[in-house]
């Protein structure tokens, strides 16, 4: 059954050179990239029968993966003067940046989470760096990613060069703990705490980490995938309508 | 406790005795201790100068605020986690409602960022682009007008207010002609704009240009050398660049500590770089210079509504790549916008194919490779971010948005505290909070 599908897939396997509009294609990564997941069947039906004829397709939903040197135009320069940087202090950059991504002109330093304080004291303190605005942090929660199920996402931008930098950090689900950056950034005190609000981050070190947006009395954190949307059918010309979250799903 | 004295290690001229002595510390010190006059007021959150549902919790010693704080989250909506449920064409409806004072920039912030998901910015119609510009000045216009106004009316002034609403009428009346609506207008999509201008949209910008120019420099008269306006603003809600990097305030708060930073002209979309304008600062970091930053920010929108007009040239207003764009022929019927009786003919009529694509482009929408952007705009508040991510399917995965209120608004406590009771609405004024985008 197995190699039926592999060879399946093969055959399937789209050509870049022959398919002009092979980047609208959702599988366009092949085996290249991050696996966040692994979608099966269509239409968020798995239960009952496979009426649709799409209950056996398999995708895998890979994000862009580490690129390699040279990153192009003023990347390097950052990289090399981060790395640089971090070795001056003593530290390994291979132990403090797990991978580098480049893509759609957008540099990204994945980062280990206890190294998060010191990199981004370094990349606002070093004059070759100078990311002297940090514009907050945002979450993201990828259920099926195991073991780096919540992220936390911060945009760095530079004013004295003239760049923006993306910082990923990720802590698994049964230890969502990340180092707070209010001492490096402190616009971030707000932004972490609506994080922390909504994916349930706990930001170590954060002066007060408190709900901002729900009810101080709030139960769960209402942004993680496994958190329903709510909402009641509502009737419409004489149809039921589902709510938003109970409709099809081309997910 | 200070010392009495700088070492000779710290000086050029030997050890230098302050006058800054113990005692003196001690005696504000325990003055205030022995003080039980210090009250916490709770301003907000249904107060008539707070901007909105905003709570502020202030601890008065007599007229002086000692600290603030701010109480948000009274209108949060749960936009972004709607946005995971609906298609990326829909996403437009929702996030025009976010900072419902500046929907052009919620719609065009998003769309550049799922147009980047998409690898399609490059193909986006000129006409587009200079529509989606002519729009964001407007709506900078209609915005910093509210500004101004609102402003001005927490300070007593009724008559600015009644100037302000007044100018932003003629471009909500502008919206409405263009948009069909004078607010939450999801005009631009991913991909282009939901339809043309309609016929007479360009003459009515160009009266209203014209109005304009002779309007604006009323508000100098009025308030620009308004001795009592300019006590009441200068000096208040001060602070300085150093603050500004730390609290991660953008837009007119940044720029009037005299740093010229805006997104438009350091980080260019939409061909801002292609206008001509110029970027306002002031360089006394407090109300009055925000004033006069959004002032001239005015007059330079004008310029750039001037320059879209002359460079409008007939075209489409949307991809060509038609897996994208939104089959949108719409007409407006008697029972408001929608889908043009010639296309409905066709598709219900002679063509299936043509109806099968507009079912699954409607219901289904389009894929979006999966991937992460941040795209960012400078909205009239400052820096507008949005963060996408996309996992192909035909749903957002994640979207966040970095709204400027929301980031301004946390240097409420620094730029208050210290101050007078009255002067905390003057500095709240400044930043422009809008708590729809604080909240969304």
């Amino acid at each position: 059954m197995s190699d039926a599908n592999n060879t399946a897939g093969d055959a399937n396997e789209v050509n870049p050179e022959k398919d002009l509009s092979a980047e609208n294609l959702p599988g366009q990564r092949g085996q290249g990239g991050e696996e966040i997941r692994v979608q099966r069947g269509m239409f968020g039906a798995n239960n009952g029968g496979d009426t649709s004829g799409y209950g056996g397709l398999v995708r895998s939903v890979r994000l862009p993966g580490p690129a390699s040197r040279p990153y192009g135009g003023w990347f390097d320069e950052v990289a090399d003067e981060l790395e640089g940087a971090l070795e001056e202090q003593g530290l390994l950059p291979d132990n403090a940046i797990e991978k580098t991504v480049v893509d759609r002109g957008e540099l990204t330093f994945h980062i280990e989470r206890e190294h998060l304080v010191r990199v981004a004291r370094t990349l606002r303190d070093d004059p070759a760096l100078r990311f002297e605005l940090c514009t907050g942090v945002s979450g993201v929660h990828y259920p099926h990613d195991k073991g780096r199920e919540l992220h936390a996402v911060y945009h760095l931008r530079s004013i004295t060069h003239n760049r923006l930098i993306r910082l990923e950090v990720s802590a698994p689900d049964g230890d969502p703990h990340i180092p707070s950056l209010v001492s490096v950034y402190p616009t971030n005190d707000w932004h972490e705490r609506e994080t922390y609000d909504f994916f349930g981050i706990v930001f170590d070190d954060h002066p007060a980490l408190t709900r901002i947006m729900m009810p101080d009395d709030w139960q769960g954190f209402p942004q993680r995938k496994d958190y329903p949307l709510g909402g009641i059918p509502v009737e419409y010309k004489g149809a039921q309508i589902p709510a938003p979250d109970q409709r099809r799903s081309y997910s | 406790m200070s010392t009495s004295h700088a070492s000779p290690r710290e000086t050029t001229e030997g050890t230098v005795y302050t006058v800054t002595g113990g005692d003196w510390d001690e005696v504000v010190q325990s003055a205030a201790r022995a003080d039980d006059e210090r009250i916490v007021v709770n301003m907000g959150p249904q107060h008539p100068s707070t901007h909105g549902v905003l709570r502020l919790i202030l601890e008065i010693d007599g007229e002086t605020v000692t600290e603030a704080r701010c109480g948000i989250g009274y209108l949060h909506t749960g936009i972004e986690k709607n946005l995971e449920y609906r298609t990326w064409t829909q996403g437009t409806t929702f996030v025009t409602r976010m900072d419902y004072l500046t929907p052009f920039f919620n719609e065009a912030a998003y769309c550049l960022g799922v147009e980047k998901l998409l690898g399609i910015d490059d193909q986006i119609p000129d006409r587009a682009t200079i529509i989606r510009v002519l729009l964001m000045e407007l709506n900078r216009l209609s915005s910093h007008l509210v500004a101004i106004a609102t402003g001005g009316m927490e300070l007593g002034a009724t008559t600015i207010m009644i100037y302000g609403f007044r100018d932003r009428e003629l471009i909500l009346d502008i919206y409405e002609l263009i948009t069909g609506l004078r607010m939450n207008h999801a005009y631009i999509r991913p991909g282009g704009l939901a339809q043309d201008l309609p016929p007479g949209a360009v003459d009515q910008i160009r009266e209203f240009v014209k109005k304009m120019n002779k309007n604006l420099p009323e508000y100098d008269k009025l308030a620009t050398g308004n001795p009592i306006f300019k006590a009441r603003m200068q000096d208040v809600g001060y602070l300085d660049l150093a603050g500004c990097m730390a609290l991660g305030a953008t837009g007119p708060v940044l720029r009037s500590t005299g740093l010229p930073h805006d997104l438009r002209k350091t980080q260019p979309y939409c061909g801002y770089e292609t206008y001509d304008f110029d970027v306002p600062t002031a360089d006394t970091c407090d109300s009055y210079g925000r004033f006069l930053i959004r002032l001239e920010e005015m007059r330079q929108s004008l310029r750039i509504v001037e320059q879209c007009l002359d460079r409008l040239q007939p075209g489409p207003v949307m991809v060509a790549d038609k897996k994208i764009a939104w089959p949108a022929q719409l007409a407006l019927g008697p029972d408001g916008l929608g889908n043009s009786l010639d296309h409905i003919k066709k598709i219900m009529g002679t063509s299936m194919e043509a109806l099968i694509h507009h079912f699954k482009l409607v219901t289904e929408g389009f894929r979006v490779p999966p991937a992460q952007v941040y795209t960012a705009v400078e909205s009239p508040k400052g820096e507008l971010g949005v963060h996408v991510v996309s996992d192909g399917g035909t749903r957002p995965f994640r979207v966040h948005f970095r709204d400027p209120s929301f980031t301004n608004l946390q240097a409420m406590a620094a730029m208050c505290e210290g101050g007078q009771v009255a002067d905390v609405i003057v500095a709240v004024a400044s930043i422009d909070p809008v708590m729809g985008g604080v909240d969304r």
